[in-house]
């Protein structure tokens, strides 16, 4: 399922679109990081994933491990826009009774959740038992998982890259969102992560870095790591906290706060203009 | 009264690892996730039988949790085993969410607990595990008397259970009296000595002192009910009530804190139901120390003697 770039952009847009109305309905929630992450989704679901949104426990699909839950928006955005369900339901986000948990829940029943999870630091142990698993059963469904930079502070993680480069579980790919920041303020003042690239290569993983809002760069990256690797792959995407709303892109006091309705209709509008 | 014949001293984490070694003959979606003490958990047999299904993960037990998770969600059967303070407590947040919150089949171990660890002293000695699994949602929690009936637990967890599981076993050998003919019925209590005074309620390796301590009282003309409570969560409500019911007080005893353990498990149905006199033995509200396990045992009150000592202080407060 080859998209044009342009058309993928467009996809990028009205998830990000969404993502702000919903959030604006809810009142609460994290709209910086899901809003960096919109690309990232977009060439997930739209250009990299197997899967199928009308068939969602399809055994063949490659399965998406969201490890930072809290960007469950971006999430549910793109997973309506590829047809697992309609957009309208977005707008019952967090609410009592939806199936669209502050935290991506399965019990709650919204088709194209593969793990409940948001306690960072447990989505990449997970993908390593899944990849595990499907090596023994001589499977080559991959498995993505996507984690938060703050999240790597976690030393759950370690454990889990360390697991992935001793088993040299060349079909799980890891994304980090490089976006340097974290509720706090940037990650590098909380708890320093760099050297990261050396970090993710001495634990035995491939490491590409990228530009994780060029969609254009995206395409190429994701292109190149399905040639395969002997190693796990980790693609560290240096992501925009808020990006395409440029009053809020890069500002960390937005990781964890809604717009108000009137804030969800000027980001909107400059978002339909770009 | 039930005439148990003594079969010999056997830990129950040999019958844990002959469950799990059964298992995976029978059905090749076994696999077993390690974390370094791999013989020291009854593991190394199943290890050795079947290498390509065995995981090694290192002294890393938040992750391995995490990866049992993920063969569940592939379809296979996983069973992670170590210390319980590493299983139940050092990977706790992993085992909450994503074990219990996906409600994933996934056979947890709990070893070493209790007091009777001995030498190796608090650190290693689990006894505030299952306060915290029973309050997990989703879980099933075993608690198994002796090897054989550990072996017939791990065998009903692994094909009979279908979300997560935590079975709960010690370091010692103990006594191994339960006859290989006793059915394991997960959630179903068993009354191994029927009596009318009181109830003595009592959970893995307290199991044998409790039916020690029948008959110490028997020999003082008191007849004591002895119930093995072998699955912690979900509770045998009926039995529990009956037993207040008909006997009109109950005296738990289990290796484990007081606080949020067993007795207190029973002391929640017991309050609901049909309140009366209760006396609980466990540790109360201290670490556990070094030394042998036998001395351990006798220091902490968790012998046959301490059993019967309780229950005529109870049998008091009950006819006042
Ligand atoms: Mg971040």
């Amino acid at each position: 399922m080859e998209n044009s770039i342009e058309h993928l952009r467009n996809i990028a847009r009205s998830i990000r679109i969404w993502v702000i109305k919903s959030l604006a309905e809810a009142g609460s929630g994290h709209l910086g990081g899901s809003l960096g992450l919109a690309d990232v989704f977009t060439m997930l679901y739209f250009n990299v994933l197997k899967h199928d949104s009308q068939n969602p426990a399809w055994p063949g699909r490659d399965r998406f491990i969201l490890s930072i839950g809290h960007v469950a928006p971006v999430f549910y955005s793109t997973l309506a826009h590829a047809g697992y369900f309609p957009l309208e339901e977005l707008l019952t986000l967090r609410k009592l009774g939806s199936r669209l948990q502050g935290h991506p829940g399965k019990e709650h029943g919204l088709p194209g959740i593969e793990l409940s999870a948001g306690s960072l630091g447990q989505g990449l142990s997970v993908s390593v038992g899944l990849s595990l698993g499907f090596r023994l059963d001589g499977l080559d469904n991959k498995v993505y998982c996507l984690l938060g930079d703050g999240e790597l502070q976690e030393g759950s993680v370690w454990e889990a890259a360390m697991a992935a480069g001793h088993y040299h579980l060349n079909h799980l790919i890891a994304i980090v969102d490089r976006n340097g920041l974290q509720i706090d303020g940037s990650t590098e003042k909380v708890m320093r992560l760099e050297p990261l690239r050396q970090k993710w290569e001495a634990f035995g993983w491939e490491v590409t870095e990228c530009d994780g809002n060029n969609m254009e760069e995206l395409s190429f990256i994701f292109g190149k790591l399905a040639q395969g690797s002997s190693k796990p792959q980790v693609v560290i995407a240096k992501t925009v906290m808020g990006k395409g709303v440029s009053t809020i892109e890069g500002d960390y006091r937005w990781h964890g706060k809604a717009p108000t309705r009137a804030e969800a209709e000027r980001f909107i509008e400059e978002i339909l203009n770009i | 009264m039930n005439h148990f014949q003594l079969k010999g001293l056997k830990a129950t984490r040999t019958g844990f690892g002959e469950g799990v070694l059964e298992g995976g003959r029978k059905n090749n979606n076994v696999v077993v996730i390690g974390a370094d003490i791999t013989a020291s958990v009854g593991l190394d047999g199943f290890a050795k039988a079947f290498p390509e299904r065995f995981f090694s993960m290192g002294i890393a037990e938040q992750n391995a949790m995490g990866v049992a998770a993920g063969f569940a969600l592939e379809g296979k059967i996983p069973v992670f085993a170590t210390y319980a303070v590493f299983s139940a407590l050092r990977a706790a947040d992993q085992l909450r969410i994503s074990v219990c919150y996906n409600n994933l089949h996934v056979v947890i171990g709990g070893a070493h607990a209790g007091i009777s660890v001995g030498p190796d002293g608090a650190t290693h000695q689990a006894l505030e595990d299952l306060a915290y699994v029973r309050a997990l949602p989703n879980i099933t929690v075993f608690s198994p008397c002796d090897a054989t009936q550990a072996c017939k637990a791990t065998l009903s967890a692994l094909f009979e259970i279908k979300g997560p599981v935590y079975i709960r076993f010690g370091r010692e050998a103990v006594p191994d009296f339960t006859p290989s003919t006793l059915e394991f019925i997960p959630g179903k209590t068993q009354v191994f000595n029927e009596g009318t005074d009181l109830s003595i309620i009592a959970t893995g390796h307290l199991v044998w002192p409790a039916i020690e301590a029948s008959k110490i009282l028997s020999s003082q003309g008191i007849s004591a009910r002895v119930i093995n409570l072998h699955t912690i969560k979900p509770i045998d409500e009926e039995t529990i009530i009956r037993a207040a019911k008909e006997t009109g007080c109950i005296l738990t005893a289990e290796e484990h804190q007081l606080h949020g353990g067993m007795g207190s498990a029973v002391a929640e149905v017991v309050v609901k139901n049909y309140p009366v006199p209760m006396e609980m033995i466990g540790i109360d509200d201290s670490f556990g120390e070094s030394g042998q396990p036998d001395e351990l045992m006798k220091k902490f009150g968790l012998t046959a003697e301490n059993i019967a000592l309780n229950a005529a202080h109870l049998l008091k407060r009950k006819n006042n």
